[in-house]
Order: C-alpha cells, then structure tokens, then sequence
C-alpha cells in the first residue's frame, strides 16, 4: 500500500516530540477524523532553526508529519510557507490516493506554526511600541 | 513491508486457510469427475450424489431437518442477499417492514437500504456497549407490518455471540421470519437451527476452512422465498447456474470436519483467547476489550488502545511479522472507522484505535505470547508520538 519512503519514514520518524518553549505553534486535524498532528518551530534569523511534531494518526500522517520537518528544517519563514502537501507527498514517492487529502495535513500544520510566530512577533512588537 | 521472516497470521476472519482433508476430497471434481448434475449419464449422476452428499453433510453441521434445506450460493454476500431480497419480495403482500440490527454486515445493511428505496421500511435495532441486541426495542418495533428480522449470529468484528434463542422467541409471538446471518459463527459453535427456530440462516464454507466462493442458505422447510438468478432452475429454482461442485464437495468435507473437531477447536482456541485477552488487557493502561467478554466468539480478540490509532498499529504490527485488522477509518474504504464499533456506544476517536485478532486452527500459544510481548514498545511508541496522550500516562509507561 505503501512506498518505502513513507515506511522508513513510519518507522524511523525524524523529529518527534515538542518543544517546551517553541516560537510558533501549529494544530490541525481533529482525532474524531482519526489524525491529529502539532508541529513546534524554533526560528532564529527568520529560518526555522528547529522542528518537532507529535501526531496522532494512520502511517501516512506519521510519515507525512516526518518528511515535512525533515523539509522544512533550515528554510526561511516564506520558503518553508511554500511547502505544500503535494510536494510532501512527492518527496515521500507518492501516497495513495486516498491518503492525499485525509491524512496529508502535516505541510497545513507547519504552515500553521509559521503563522502562529508572526501572530506572536506582532503581538510582542506592539507591546514593545 | 515485512522485515521478518516469520509471519504470524492473526487475521483469520479475513481468511482461512483450506484444509488439506478438503483440498484432497475437492481434487477429483476439478479433474476426471467433471460431470454436471443435470446430465443423465454417469458422470453426471456422479457429480449428482456429489452434490447431495456435500448438502447432507452441510445440513448435518446444523442439524437441518433435511438435506434439501440447503441452497448454494456463491458466498455469504449471497446468502444475506438472497435471504432478505427473496423474504421481502415474497411477502410484499404481507407486510413491508423489515428489521435487523446496528451491527450487522454490510451484505445484511445494504440490501435492505436498496429495499427502502422500493417502498420497504427498515429499523435497526440497537445494542448495548457489549454489542449484545436490545430485546426491548425489538419487541416494540415488530409490529403486523412486519415481515421478516435478520440477525446476525455472532459478530465476525467484535466476537459478540447474540441471544438468538431469545430474539426468535419474540419474532415468533408476531409471526414474523427470522433470518440469521451466521457466517462467522457456523463451525465454530454449535448451532442447531431447529432448537433455536431459525427460518433461514447464512454461512458460508472458507470460514470453516473450506474453499472460498462458496456459501450456503439453510431454509427451513416450507418456507418460500422468491430467487435473484433465474435460468436453468438448479437448486429447486432458488439459484440458476451450473452448481460449483469442487467447491460444494469442499463445503461437505470442511462442514464435516468442523462438525465431528468442534469441541477440540472451540476449547483450544477459547484458551487460546483467554491467555490472549488476559495478556493484553493486563499489561498497559487505557486498554480496553471490544465486545463481550465471555459470550463471544473462541476465536475474536477485539481491542482498543487510547491515544493511538489502528492502521499505525497494524503496520507496526506488520513490520514485526504479524497479520491483523484495524476497525479504523483508515483501515476501510470508506475513510469512516467500523459502523459496529461506533454502535458498541464507542466514540469516534475510540473506534480509530481499535485493532481486531482473529486466531486460526493453526495459531499457537507461543505466537499469542510473542505478540503479548510486543504490544508495549509498539502502542509505548506511539503513544509517545501521539499528541492525545496525557503526560500521565508517558510517566506510568517510564
């Protein structure tokens, strides 16, 4: 059912786990769907100097969760913002089709990681001013 | 992607494994005894006394008051649907209501959608966290409308085994029909249709280690029902088409052989189940049994894991060698997790975590001690991954 990648990518995950003082935070999914996935980023100099995920999920959620940490590191804020599910699923040598839509939401989390950091940077800078 | 040799099949509901008695007695009917029953030379008289050897035996397992009861078909799928489209369309006359259970297969569940959009009315009954047939309820929706109730016998998902004694009490008060779906039941337990009033019932033969394609629907006699293939008029005109012998002499064989082994398979595996429950059910947190603990099937072990979800299990599972199913939405085509579980009163994200072992004649007590032993690293590991998991339970797992 599975490419090798997404196997090795299921059974060996990069970068699980959460990071206590994480800049941006991002959740999407929902567990009644059956996935569920949090990416934490730590950005330093506008690039993401560090990534960790915790999923709840089939094995495309955990490969998926993976593989876009694994993209995503050392990119700058509006690179890693061009990631798209698509191109997590091409880099892992496919997904099943049913799989692209259901449990292919690891690029949206990062995405929403990214953007829940610039909400934070905002909200500091108007204290600051 | 199996990174061991070994592989541990408990996935045996999904399918069994042909037994060697039955693949012999099959052979012959493949080869040089290749006779239709309808032809009047020997060789199609042969493949008739074949026949009726093989409805004999099949009627035997289930004490059928005759040979002549059974009809059969190409698989369960079949059965249910001939059962149930045939009562109905036989007795529109009569009434046009028709009533099942929540947990029941999909071959039982569609047919009666398609006869609701031909002006018949269906009711599903619920069930308790067991799995188990609210009696209640269904004695408030049979009413004299009511023209036939289908049940099944024991669920192939969660292993519960239904009162069936008890629904076809109250079937009979109203004169309705009783049908039983029994496929994952017939073989494995006794069944006796006659002590438990049944007026048509469901099996098939590769779930007691007969061939695949082949099936089986006793009913009662006297009873009429209309056919869905018409032709030729083989098997008293309720199913057209050349009869599979090969298949049908296996059935015979497998129906024999389950019924003269049962009581040695149902203790073995009932053991077997006990240790395997006990094992799981003890050794981790947030574990749970799907369905009823003791009126259940010998060979179902049906668990749930919080936190966590089936098809991740089943490929880790997978990777160290061992064959299962998932009740998780990932695990089916529909992308919605089992319609039995979530019946069972079980939540949605409960349903996704729910992994089913089904054991086989062949499974061993060490296999069932080597998947006990592997179930913490694996629900450990992903329950670590998982962001459900409360940061209690990590620290009772350390």
């Amino acid at each position: 059912m599975y490419s090798d990648k997404v196997m090795e990518n299921f059974k060996n995950p990069k970068n699980t786990g959460e990071i206590l003082d994480a800049d941006g935070v991002g959740t999407v999914g929902n567990p009644v769907c059956g996935d569920m996935m949090t990416m934490y980023i730590k950005v330093k100099d506008n690039r993401i100097a560090d990534i960790k995920f915790k999923t709840f999920g089939c094995g495309a959620a955990i490969a998926t969760s993976s593989m876009t940490t694994e993209m995503a590191k050392g990119k700058t804020l509006e690179e890693a913002l061009k990631i798209s599910r698509q191109d997590v699923a091409t880099e892992l040598n496919g997904l099943p089709p049913v799989k692209m839509h259901c449990s292919n939401l690891a690029a949206d989390a990062l995405h929403a990681a990214i953007k829940d950091y610039y909400k934070k940077q905002q909200a500091s800078t108007e204290v600051k001013q | 992607m199996v990174t061991t040799a070994k592989i541990i099949n408990l996935d045996y509901g999904a399918g069994k494994p042909v037994d060697k008695r039955v693949i012999d007695t099959m052979l012959p009917y493949m080869n040089t005894r290749c006779g239709n029953p309808s032809s009047l030379h020997s060789m199609g008289q042969e493949a008739k006394n074949a026949l009726h050897r093989a409805r004999q035996q099949v009627s035997e397992l289930i004490n059928a008051e005759r040979a002549e009861t059974i009809i059969f078909t190409s698989s369960a799928t079949e059965s249910n649907n001939l059962a149930i489209k045939g009562t109905a369309n036989r007795n529109k006359d009569k009434g046009t209501k028709i009533i099942t259970s929540s947990v029941e297969h999909m071959s039982v569940v569609n047919p009666i959608k398609y006869l609701t959009t031909k002006g018949f009315e269906s009711s599903f009954v619920p069930v308790n966290n067991y799995g188990e047939i609210d009696l209640n309820t269904l004695e408030k929706e049979l009413n004299e409308r009511t023209i036939l109730v289908t049940m099944v016998f024991a669920n192939g998902e969660i292993g519960t085994i239904e009162p069936i004694k008890e629904i076809s009490k109250i079937v009979h008060e109203k004169n309705a029909i009783l049908h039983v779906d029994a496929t994952a039941a017939a073989g494995q337990i006794p069944i006796n249709v006659q002590d438990l009033g049944i007026g048509l019932m469901t099996f098939s033969a590769n779930d007691m280690y007969g061939p695949k394609g082949v099936g089986a629907l006793y009913i009662k006699d006297g009873l009429r029902i209309e056919p869905l293939i018409h032709g030729g008029g083989q098997e008293k005109g309720l199913r057209s088409g050349t009869e599979n012998i090969p298949g049908i002499v296996g059935f015979g064989k497998a129906a024999e052989i389950a019924r003269q082994e049962m009581q040695v398979h149902l203790q073995k595996l009932t053991k077997l189940r006990d240790r395997f429950m006990e094992g799981l059910l003890s050794q981790l947190p947030y574990t749970f049994l799907n369905g009823h603990p003791t009126k259940r099937l010998p060979d179902n072990v049906s668990v749930r894991y919080s936190f966590v979800e089936g098809e991740s299990m089943l490929l880790s599972l997978e990777m160290n060698g061992v064959l299962v199913s998932s009740g998780s939405a990932c695990a089916s085509k529909t992308l919605e997790p089992s319609h039995v579980l979530l019946a069972t009163g079980l939540k949605h994200e409960e349903a996704h975590g729910s992994i089913m072992f089904t054991l086989g004649r062949e499974s061993k007590i060490e296999d069932i001690e080597y998947v006990i032993g592997l179930m913490p690293s694996i629900i450990n590991r992903l329950r670590d991954m998982s962001p459900l998991t409360p940061k209690e339970v990590k620290n009772v797992l350390r």
